[in-house]
């Protein structure tokens, strides 16, 4: 028998619009038109808004832990736009902020998560997203039982999940990508290769020439997208959800993009990055290309940005204000949300706020004051 | 299609079953075994509520490894009967979603061994869920599986996990040692609104003991008291609660008599139960196929010295598995375990 090829593939490449904001017209067409492009730009300069403001709330001792966007906000909101708001479901892990506000979230809340205040992964009703996922991988899973959900109640929802290219070493990948393949679910997954986890680089977290490959193994439609651009990551995506809502299973995209920002506030990437690389992509920065295009068009003007930046500073300070001025918990909510009914030991410990490892004799609870507040 | 769908609505509250009903008597003619018991839970509840589906390795095209699932997939289709791929992080994770958009998911664990593969989501995020969210997004799945040594499976296929997941909040552990409990138990663990944790054993599978037709539900952290005796406390859970009935017999003939307290659920523990008995009695042999260290019956033993030690005629004596992993060998394995004759002597030493 001689030998053949049993499998071959490729993965395409798509960018539609340069770093000079110009723009493939053939594959333009179809995409967003300038009006959707101009309200999605404000977005973005919200979004970079909230990221300058929450850093510097956690360097004031202000808010715990907090990842910045910036440099992604096209893959999130290209993406994002994509999914049918009120219909589709997000399923992120945590530096996609600029997708869940699109869909709904008001933006305090994701102040109000990383201050350290789980009302602030209380979803509002009206927003289709589960909570911000901090473990790495675990949410991918979670997305493909929620399209398996979808599949088997007949609507023609889909869901879009969002990770790193580290998260694509991890074993619950894997069995996302391979659950969703076998079941054949709406479930798109959504790959912001930012070439940084934490401290390591992506050929260092991979040998692998694109991460969209990965998905060739599970026989799902793959791409790899110019994550910096708006155009592209939007068709790409919406091409991917219409293919799901249509019943023609899970894909996957790369987009290319880099955190021009730290990891989180608790790291400091000088320390690890090449200035000149991170210089390089400071030059293809997502909204500098949308701006030129939109000058090009006589859409934009300096006085527009500064009006959009001004809008955007107003917009953010009382999203801090909401933020902050949130009536704190009451000590004894600690016990209400561990089952679904209180059990009777923890309802012992909310009435008496006392641990049970002080050996209290339930009856002769009621020691202690009322649960206080701080 | 369509773009008009509605935002969809959070998860339907679980209807709680009646608990006020009287349970059906466990004395009857219609013998089955503990597998079948199983199976009925399921399958009635199935019936029923079609948010429910099971998903495992193995349950539907070959009717389960351990045959509990037989006939199911005829029943109801493989929409609803899932053989999975070997991805029992990836079945747990799944089972996760699927129950945030309102499913019901049955996981079966061929073993609760192989748990511990998916325990960042079975631990990290099924029991906090419901936490982390604010109260949003309850977990209500039911992971089932066999769970405990004595089928020469050696080492790593003879986990007894409840020791180990015991200590986290947020999850349900239930551990029948009869079919008219598994079944009873299994159909409360279905309809719960919390993620339950369903530790069956491979050597009770075959067990045969009458099991009602109908349907009934036993309500979580209520032990059943199945000797009475004023000599001595007996607490198990599981498999060894059989062992420890064997030992009540053999006192019984030398004029000793236990209370046996099966406590059927972990968490929640009824606690009440096990301390009115010790008020009684004035002492207590915890029995638990676990390993000692920091076990379930340490933690039994804990709490009866806070509650209860004023009580206490002789300090309370644990008989667990031997601190040492699961030996392959059956003479080695036999002995490693709770026995009957490990149970009379500590019942004989709190006494002497």
């Amino acid at each position: 028998m001689p030998s053949r090829t049993v499998y071959s593939a490729s993965v395409e490449y798509l960018q539609i619009m340069d770093e000079e904001g110009h723009v493939d017209a053939k594959l333009a067409k179809d995409t967003l038109s300038d009006e959707e492009i101009l309200k999605l730009y404000q977005f973005m300069v919200d979004c970079r808004q909230l990221d300058e403001i929450a850093f510097k709330l956690q360097r004031s001792g202000r808010m715990g832990t907090y990842p910045q966007n910036k440099g992604q906000e096209a893959a999130a909101i290209g993406s994002g736009y994509a999914a049918k708001k009120g219909v589709d479901f997000l399923v992120p892990c945590y530096r996609e902020n600029a997708a869940l506000f699109l869909h709904g979230l008001p933006m305090h809340y994701i102040l109000l998560h990383w201050m350290g205040d789980e009302r602030g992964n209380q979803i509002p009703e009206g927003v289709n997203m589960t909570p911000l996922s901090i473990p790495i991988g675990t949410q991918m899973l979670h997305a493909t039982g929620i399209a398996w959900a979808f599949k088997l109640k007949k609507e023609p929802r889909v869901a879009i999940t969002y990770f790193g290219d580290g998260a694509t070493s991890e074993g619950d990948f894997h069995e996302a990508m391979n659950f969703a393949s076998t079941l054949q679910v709406p479930c798109v997954f959504f790959c912001q290769n930012n070439q940084w986890a934490i401290s390591v680089p992506r050929d260092q977290q991979m040998n692998s020439a694109t991460v969209a490959q990965k998905a060739l193994a599970y026989d799902m439609p793959t791409i790899q997208v110019d994550g910096n651009d708006l155009l592209a990551v939007h068709k790409a995506s919406k091409d991917a959800i219409e293919r799901a809502r249509q019943g023609g299973g899970p894909s996957f995209i790369e987009a290319v993009t880099y955190r021009l920002a730290d990891h989180t506030t608790a790291d400091d990437a000088r320390r690890y990055r090449d200035t000149k690389e991170v210089d390089a992509w400071i030059g293809k920065d997502p909204m500098i290309r949308l701006r030129k295009y939109l000058e090009r068009k006589n859409l934009w003007s300096d006085e527009k940005q500064k009006a959009a930046e001004e809008k955007a500073k107003v917009f953010v300070a009382d999203v801090v204000k909401a933020a902050e001025t949130i009536e704190k918990p009451l000590i004894s909510d600690i016990f209400d949300y561990t089952y679904a009914e209180i059990p009777e030991e923890l309802e012992r410990q909310k009435r008496t706020m006392r641990t049970s490892s002080l050996g209290q004799d339930p009856t002769q609870a009621g020691l202690a004051a009322e649960p206080s507040t701080y | 299609m369509t773009t008009t769908l509605e935002h969809p609505a959070l998860p339907e509250p679980a209807i709680l079953p009646d608990f006020t009903k009287p349970l059906p008597s466990r004395e009857g003619d219609r013998i089955i075994q503990f597998r079948e018991a199983l199976r009925e839970a399921m399958s009635e509840e199935m019936r029923k509520d079609s948010r429910i589906f099971l998903m495992g390795e193995e349950v539907a095209q070959y009717n389960g490894a351990y045959k509990i699932s037989q006939g199911m997939l005829d029943e109801f289709g493989p929409l609803r009967i899932i053989d999975s791929p070997i991805s029992e992080n990836g079945f747990a994770g799944l089972a996760v979603g699927a129950a945030m958009y309102g499913l019901r998911p049955i996981i079966e664990f061929m073993s609760w061994s192989f748990s511990l593969v998916a325990a960042d989501q079975i631990l990290n995020n099924v029991p906090k869920m419901l936490y982390m969210s604010g109260g949003q997004w309850g977990c209500p799945v039911v992971f089932r599986g066999n769970d405990g040594a004595g089928g020469q499976l050696g080492s790593t296929h003879s986990w007894c996990v409840e020791g180990l997941y015991a200590n986290v909040p947020g999850v349900k552990i239930v551990i029948p040692s009869n079919p008219y409990d598994a079944k009873g138990l299994l159909k409360t663990a279905i309809a719960d609104p919390d993620p339950v944790f369903f530790l069956e054993s491979e050597r009770m599978l075959g067990d045969k003991a009458h099991v009602p037709p109908e349907e009934y539900y036993i309500p979580f952290g209520q032990a059943a008291l199945l000797r009475e005796g004023k000599d001595c406390t007996i607490v198990s859970f599981g498999r060894p609660v059989n062992f420890c009935l064997e030992a009540d017999e053999a006192l019984r003939a030398e004029g000793i008599e236990c209370d046996v307290l099966d406590m059927r659920t972990i968490r929640p523990l009824d606690i009440d139960s096990i301390i009115a008995s010790v008020k009684k009695t004035g002492r207590i042999v915890v029995v638990d196929q676990c390993w000692p260290f920091a076990s379930v019956a340490s933690e039994v033993v804990t709490q009866v010295i806070e509650r209860a030690f004023d009580w206490l005629d002789h300090q309370p004596l644990r008989v667990n598995t031997e601190d040492v992993p699961t030996p392959y060998s059956k003479i080695l394995e036999a002995e490693y375990l709770p026995n009957p004759r490990k149970i009379a002597a500590a019942v004989r030493k709190t006494l002497a």
